[in-house]
């Protein structure tokens, strides 16, 4: 084992690992926001949009995310082009972003929609009788205390998507894993390289997720 | 004030209202009681909306509650409410509490509603607890909360569930006087409660159901001294003995 190629190697990995995570949070942000609609397109008492959400949810939680990054990969440019009538490529950040949120979206969606349902109907009465109306008592009296009940499972479903995004190697990404794979393959030294990575990779999800059990012990106390 | 004509309401098959009409009228104090499951609770959302009903009529300050046309968030906002698990938002201080509606729904500037929300909480003897959260206030505190909660909204009619039956016995006195001093300062009521000390002291009516049917609606003095039917005599003298 020979780990002195790797500090050379740091400036263009820390570039990767900035990929990674500017993956990582657009995708949380962004199937944050997906999510939640579709959590409330759920429950919704429009049988038609909860029904479709309820589509939604079910496809992308029954098919592989490789399968969703590979696809938009040759899809959005398209759909884009249609769209705006142009035909200016995208490029593989933009369709593995978009990719991730929708696909991220849909597991939100299940968190979210239980921290809604967690809430009891005396709340949403409250707010109502109060004159509230339905987007005022989501926005400021439900959804504000779903999110602290589900701040657990929200950040470890968040550590999930943070190792998923390494699957963008497949449509040539320079995250995290693939330029430490391929620095590795340049100096001949795979196997330290991707040791290093995993050492990486370990210390943020573990520390990750070491906090949100100190979150859930602190919230169940 | 408060006009409920021939209400029937059902959930699935099961009817929970049968042809309930009530008058309450502007400054009158009426106590709903009754066995549990009779239908109080239904009844007294069906007055603010907060449950929907098949058929019949509840008219409100000359406003049609079932009329799809009303603005029912407007309509609400004009009618109290306190619930028997109190219900403030644990996610606000107790200010925030008392401001967030007159905020976003009476459009008033956070330094007015915080005016007005103080001022209320100083009524209900609670000006030092301003700044807690809910979860440390006592149920007595935050039932009193709740109330000025619903008065910081300027209402024209307050409607209570069972304001007291989640209390501890010590505490129910406390909010039993905030809303003697309500009612003596001529707030229309509407309250389900089974403290028939209340309701002997305060009530101007009292109206008790059973299977989801107003059996009787009387004068307090009357409903006291000689309930006419058996099923309000019988559950009279269950609760007298308690
Ligand atoms: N959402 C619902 N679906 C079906 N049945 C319901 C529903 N809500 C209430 N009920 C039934 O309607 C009846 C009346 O309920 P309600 O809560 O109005 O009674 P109540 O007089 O307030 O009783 P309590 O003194 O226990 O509060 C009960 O038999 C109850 O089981
Ligand atoms: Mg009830």
């Amino acid at each position: 084992m020979d780990f002195s190629n790797i500090l050379p190697a740091l400036p263009s990995m820390m570039d990767g690992l900035w990929l990674t995570l500017k993956l990582t949070v657009l995708s949380i942000i962004g199937g944050v926001v997906i999510g939640t609609l579709l959590a409330l397109a759920r429950l919704s008492k429009y049988k038609f949009l909860a029904m479709a959400a309820g589509f939604y949810v079910n496809y992308f939680r029954s098919i592989p995310l490789l399968l969703v990054i590979t696809w938009f990969y040759f899809m959005v440019p398209f759909i884009i082009g249609w769209v705006t009538g142009t035909n200016r490529p995208v490029g593989a950040l933009t369709s593995c972003l978009i990719a991730f949120m929708l696909f991220e979206a849909a597991y939100f969606c299940e968190i979210v929609r239980a921290g809604i349902q967690s809430i009891s109907k005396g709340q949403i009465n409250a707010a109502y009788a109060l004159g509230l109306n339905y987007r005022q008592a989501m926005q400021l009296i439900v959804l504000p205390q779903a999110f602290r009940k589900m701040m657990p499972l929200l950040m470890q479903q968040s550590i999930i998507l943070f190792q998923d995004t390494s699957l963008v190697y497949a449509v040539g990404l320079m995250d995290f894993l693939n330029t430490a794979r391929s620095r590795g393959d340049i100096v001949g030294q795979p196997h330290e390289f991707l040791l290093f990575a995993g050492l990486i990779y370990f210390i943020i999800s573990f520390g990750a997720s070491s906090y949100v059990t100190y979150l859930k012990k602190r919230t169940t106390v | 004030m408060i006009s409920i004509e021939h209400i029937n309401k059902w959930y699935g098959d099961f009817q929970v209202l049968t042809d309930c009409t009530a008058d309450i009228s502007k400054g009158e104090v009426v106590v709903v009681c009754g066995p549990s499951g009779s239908g109080k609770s239904t009844l007294i959302k069906c007055v603010n909306a907060l449950e929907p009903f098949q058929e019949g009529r509840i008219i409100v300050d000359g406003i049609s509650v079932g009329d799809p046309q009303t603005d029912l968030p407007l309509l609400r906002s004009r009618i109290g409410m306190v619930f028997q698990n109190f219900e403030l938002f644990p996610h606000l201080s107790i200010t925030e509490n008392l401001m967030l509606a007159q905020q976003r729904v009476l459009g008033r500037s956070a330094d007015e509603a915080r005016d007005t929300g103080l001022k209320l909480l100083d009524r209900v003897g609670l000006k030092a607890q301003a700044a807690k959260f809910p979860g440390q206030l006592s149920g007595g505190q935050q039932q009193r909360v709740a109330i000025a909660r619903a008065l910081a909204m300027n209402p024209i009619a307050m409607l209570f569930d069972e304001p007291t039956s989640a209390l501890d016995p010590e505490m129910v006195n406390e909010v039993l006087d905030v809303m003697t001093e309500l009612a003596q300062e001529g707030m229309t009521m509407m309250c389900v409660t089974h403290e028939m000390g209340f309701a002997r002291r305060v009530a101007n009516r009292v109206i008790f159901m059973d299977k989801g049917h107003i059996e009787e609606d009387c004068s307090a003095v009357e409903f006291f001294g000689s309930p006419r039917g058996e099923r309000a005599q019988h559950f009279l003298s269950k609760i007298l003995h308690n």
